[in-house]
């Protein structure tokens, strides 16, 4: 093991060509660093965004319990969930559970607020308009724009099939 | 180690290195930590631990001004002097236009250079001042370079609250601020006296890393080149040296060096020490790669390596942090990240 990690090596330090010796060196640097177990990570994952998802059924099973119609209930929960994220963001226990949860706690939208209220957090010293203002959604920008833009195209698309009688 | 010749009046050696004809001494210095530091394997060996990582200023960036004015003065203090003993201060930091040093530095009132080396900071302002030294242009130079771990993330990543996973790979920047007094003439103080008897320069070196989450990977070529330069400038093996030191290769990128190194037969597996591996225990701090940041180096250098010179445990060092010389933007627009590393010996005599 420790020769073929040599032969990498020299095909790095004895290459002339800048180009190709800089790829032999990304290569040999994927071999020789540490990652985090995929496996374990899709099982976090998993496991606290279905934590998460479930908790959001139970709030909306106890919305419509409380006497909210089916679409208000979801609302409600919408609410309950991001109200949820902001505070745990704010005293910051919400990081902790992101470095376990992973993608888990970034794909409910308790990820989409924990990004809207963490650069609030940071950023409330540079003022409210500078600061917090223009920073507010440095993380989320791309969620915003991108999902309304496909949007956007999807209904572009729909409008377009509607036309041919397709839908 | 060679002897410059005296009657040349040129004291260049090699490539990129410098023999001193009067080696500068160190006769101060100071370290000064935040609480993540403090609570690591060389906390009790700095001079202040800050467990408030705002040192009762308002912001990342005032507090980070205030480790640094706080080394300044308390290394002016160790040397036995006063502010405006020293000559020229030279002071950097990781932060956008170096407001953490500027702002740090104002209030002593000593002509002032500021430098951007990165986590290269130390060994670059250590540098810079003894060729002024040597030179006759100063009697006394005060070196200083601070980082702060919240000041970096809000420069370079995310927002502390922000719920992402960090790569084994990635490394925790160190909160604080390391200053060195050299001066022309000894200190009158017992012990050995600690001497900068020459340096070696670093290149840019670039080998085509993009991936900021793994600097260690991204500087190793750098250090692997001016170690193999200064070897080569001063016709040195690696053993003369006590302790090679690099500033935050951290885990990976350290066995990337000695990887390295060893295709050019330079073999430093037995004598090879890397500040970010010292000042932080991976296991119960969960620092991934290790420490980063200008400090990182800085405390490790005036908190714990001078203080094996001066108790006679090593002799002679190598001191050379590495720096990654990229920016938010660099990255944002695909660049890849060049590096460098600055070469100082430093020797107890």
């Amino acid at each position: 093991m420790d020769k073929d990690k040599n032969v990498d090596v020299s095909k790095i330090v004895r290459e002339k060509d800048v180009k190709t010796r800089n790829e032999n060196y990304n290569q040999y640097v994927k071999q020789v660093t540490p990652k985090h177990s995929g496996f374990k990570n899709v099982l976090a994952a998993y496991l606290v965004g279905g934590i998460i998802c479930t908790l959001g059924q139970f709030f909306i099973n106890y919305y419509i319990y409380l006497g909210a119609d089916k679409e208000m209930a979801k609302a409600y929960n919408t609410i309950t969930l991001v109200f949820l994220s902001v505070l745990l963001t704010s005293v910051g226990i919400y990081q902790k559970l992101a470095k376990f949860g992973g993608a888990g706690t970034l794909v409910p939208i308790t990820g989409f607020a924990n990004s809207v209220a963490a650069p609030a957090v940071e950023y409330k010293k540079e003022g409210q308009v500078f600061g917090i203002g223009v920073n507010i959604f440095t993380i989320a920008g791309p969620v915003i724009l991108y999902g309304i833009f496909s949007s956007w195209i999807l209904g572009l698309i729909y409008y377009i099939l509607k036309q041919f009688g397709v839908v | 180690m060679p002897e410059n010749n005296r009657n040349n009046k040129f004291k260049m050696i090699g490539k990129q290195s410098i023999l001193f004809h009067n080696p500068p001494y160190i006769i101060g210095a100071s370290s000064i930590a935040g609480k993540k530091e403090g609570e690591g394997p060389l906390g009790h060996l700095f001079d202040t631990v800050w467990e408030d990582p705002l040192l009762g200023q308002d912001t990342w960036e005032d507090a980070e001004s205030e480790f640094m004015r706080q080394a300044a003065e308390k290394a002016i203090q160790k040397a036995g002097l006063s502010d405006n003993d020293i000559r020229y201060l030279l002071a950097g930091d990781l932060l956008a236009q170096l407001i953490a040093s500027s702002f740090g530095v104002a209030e002593l009132n000593i002509p002032f250079f500021g430098l951007f080396g990165a986590c290269s900071t130390m060994g670059e302002a250590l540098s810079i001042g003894s060729i002024l030294i040597d030179g006759g242009f100063a009697d006394k130079v005060l070196a200083v370079t601070s980082s702060h771990f919240a000041g970096a993330e809000k420069q370079f990543r995310f927002p502390l609250d922000y719920g992402n996973q960090r790569p084994y790979s990635a490394s925790w920047t160190v909160t604080g601020s390391g200053a060195v007094v050299l001066s022309d003439q000894n200190s009158n103080s017992n012990g050995p006296s600690i001497r900068i008897k020459g340096i070696t320069t670093g290149k840019i070196v670039d080998y085509g890393i993009k991936d900021t989450m793994n600097m260690g990977a991204a500087m190793a070529p750098a250090a692997c080149d001016t170690i193999k330069t200064h070897l080569e400038d001063l016709n040195l093996k690696p053993d003369y040296y006590d302790k090679i030191i690099t500033g935050d290769l951290g885990y990976v990128g350290s066995d990337i060096l000695i990887d390295l190194l060893r295709e050019y037969k330079i073999d430093v597996s037995s004598n090879h020490m890397d500040c970010g591996k010292e000042i932080f225990d991976p296991e119960s701090q969960d620092t991934h790669a290790g420490g980063s940041g200008c400090a990182c180096s800085a405390i490790t250098f005036t908190g714990y390596v001078l203080k094996q010179l001066r108790e006679g445990n090593w002799k002679r060092v190598l001191f050379l942090p590495t720096g990654s010389l990229h920016s938010k933007v660099s990255y944002n627009e695909g660049n890849t990240m060049p590096a460098i590393a600055h070469a100082v010996v430093v020797e107890a005599e």
